[in-house]
């Protein structure tokens, strides 16, 4: 009985442990989110004043207000909507119809075609930074859309994603199609697509992700101001506003609630997303 | 003749099958193999991204080699980097990892948390930290160092605690994604080992010792290598976090990574040839890290 009493004053005692050791990392996230919050509508005495305080004691939108005046940011938040869009529409279409070929399929070079693909998967984006940026020159896509969406229209991951799924549907499924005298592209359409909509839902969240967050590109290939996307705003906003904090974290909030929103809204998907794939070139790390 | 036919009637068969890699092949082709071969070319000249390239063989892969300080500062740096927040980084993660995977409320609460900074923007990540490490007084960082009875410290302006601050925040911004693939990794295990362990009156130690952590080695040996990949390429921090009318990498070059190297000769100093070189080494280094883990993945298979 006393054993059994000190075994559960035990156990309370580890899961009080666990959950203040939760708790304080939980804090220490929410931490930066909220003093950016406070900032951004903090009037300019109290931003910098001593000692620094999470209430507000004159609340003002007047840094948000100076940040629509500085920037066109609705024009930014515009450019990355419309490019993550793009991109994103682009890569589930393409990528599940290279995908469907290389899995179901029989042609001329299939596997090592598909070899080459993967092993590039192993090259660094910065090896091609130089040589990107003059390429984008030479087709005269400096400052355009294009510059921004066609080279990544079809990413080699999401074609490894949506083989790899697609060679578990069985090939009864896709003879029977054909039979029934369906073309290829109806087989993809009709059978394929609706099969590996888990997959497609995966692909379309961490593409857009990657896209909504894509700065090196963007930076290289656009300076014209108008077609900057959101973080390159936020960079040009840093660096000529840097001592404007409250400004700096109106702009912060702006880029980053809109993913939030997204990210709350389709939690699951984006966390297996992440254990499923464990992407690389996502890690934070 | 026949022969030909057989080919013709082949490739007719076979033409959904190109037409429906043809976009992504064409793509990879345009956008990633012929650059790649570009930048192999660039790196044996001595190019501005106006003029004719002009060949000068090895000279830039020497020159990067044995006489240019600043690459080695940079390699230095990198190397800082990357062993600064990789252990922390992984034991932070496997430890929430291993708290969430207890029977806990909350649970759903604290996943969400943890994960946000990975679907936030690097850049707006760094701008937010960046106004954290602020300021002699103001900044939160330094006020809470004032308020525990030490000296504020001016973080980004100095040429020790600039890299230390921006591994503070990588390991902030690094957790919650390790820790949702230590939490994948921690679910195939059985319970049932645990469970046979209990019987036999393993501790709790020992079971962490002798179950969780062989189980989890190829999460861990995965976690760690993409570590380092995505480490030695760091880049966007470094760029918001210590950008200034002098170019970036902080004071001294104290937080100058490889990566912000190549930047800043390929764009600001316009020595694209050089830059190029240096976007070699950089693949060859993370081509041998990931051979190794693929021979650390294949060694999983059999053990």
């Amino acid at each position: 009985m006393e054993n059994l009493k000190s075994k559960h004053f035990q156990n309370v005692a580890i899961k009080g442990v666990i959950y203040a050791f939760l708790f304080i990392g939980a804090i220490s996230i929410a931490i930066p989110y909220v003093w950016m919050f406070v900032t951004s509508i903090k009037p300019v005495e109290e931003v910098q004043s001593y000692p620094p305080s999470f209430i507000v004691k004159h609340p003002t939108l007047l840094p948000y207000h100076d940040l629509f005046r500085l920037i066109p940011i609705l024009r930014y938040v515009w450019n990355s909507i419309y490019v993550s869009a793009t991109v994103t529409i682009a890569n589930v279409f393409f990528c599940s119809l290279a995908g469907y070929a290389f899995a179901k399929h029989r042609f001329w070079g299939r596997d090592k075609i598909f070899f080459v693909l993967l092993g590039s998967l192993m090259i660094p984006w910065q090896v091609n930074l130089i040589s990107g940026f003059i390429l984008i020159r030479k087709l005269g896509w400096l400052n355009s859309y294009n510059a921004l969406i066609v080279p990544v229209m079809a990413g080699v991951f999401g074609i490894f994603l949506c083989r790899q799924f697609i060679m578990a549907i069985p090939d009864d499924l896709v003879d029977a199609a054909k039979i029934d005298g369906c073309s290829e592209f109806t087989i993809y359409r009709l059978v394929i697509l609706p099969l590996i909509k888990p997959v497609l839902a995966t692909l379309a969240i961490l593409t857009f992700l990657q896209q909504w967050n894509n700065f090196i590109w963007p930076l290289i290939v656009i300076n014209s101001s108008e077609m900057r996307t959101l973080p390159l705003a936020l960079s040009v906003l840093n660096g000529q506003f840097g001592t404007r904090f409250a400004i700096v974290m109106a702009g912060a909030v702006v880029a980053t609630t809109p993913m939030l929103i997204v990210f709350l809204a389709f939690q699951k998907y984006f966390m297996e997303g992440v254990a499923m794939t464990g992407l690389k070139g996502y890690s934070k790390m | 003749m026949k022969k030909k036919r057989g080919f013709f009637a082949k490739l007719n068969e076979q033409k959904w099958s190109f037409l429906f890699i043809a976009p992504a092949v064409l793509l990879f082709v345009i956008f990633v193999l012929g650059p790649l071969v570009a930048s192999l070319y660039w790196s044996f000249t001595e190019y501005n991204g106006i003029t004719a390239p002009k060949w000068v063989g090895l000279a830039n892969y020497k020159n990067i080699f044995f006489n240019d300080p600043r690459f080695w500062t940079s390699i230095r740096n990198t190397v800082f980097y990357t062993v600064g927040i990789i252990p922390a980084g992984v034991i932070l993660s496997l430890l929430l990892a291993m708290a969430i995977d207890q029977r806990i409320r909350f649970k759903n609460f604290f996943m969400v948390i943890y994960f946000i900074p990975s679907v936030t923007s690097v850049i707006a990540l760094s701008v937010i930290w960046k106004w954290l490490f602020a300021g002699e007084k103001y900044g939160l960082i330094n006020y809470f160092l004032i308020s525990i009875g030490l000296k504020p410290i001016d973080w980004l302006m100095s040429p020790i605690w600039t890299l230390p601050a921006i591994i503070i925040m990588s390991i902030w911004a690094g957790i919650g994604y390790n820790m949702i693939l230590f939490l994948a990794g921690l679910q195939t295990i059985p319970t049932s080992v645990y469970e046979a362990a209990d019987i036999d009156g393993a501790n709790t130690w020992e079971k962490f010792c002798n179950i969780t952590l062989p189980l989890l080695k190829p999460t861990m040996v995965f976690v760690v290598i993409m570590g380092f990949i995505a480490s030695f390429q760091v880049f966007e921090r470094i760029y918001i976090m210590t950008e200034s009318e002098f170019g970036i990498g902080g004071v001294l070059d104290s937080a100058l990574t490889v990566v912000a190297y190549l930047y800043d000769m390929g764009f600001r100093k316009l020595q694209m040839g050089y830059a190029s070189a240096l976007g070699y080494i950089i693949f060859m280094v993370i081509f041998v890290i990931t051979l190794i883990n693929l021979r650390f993945i294949k060694a999983k298979v059999d053990y």
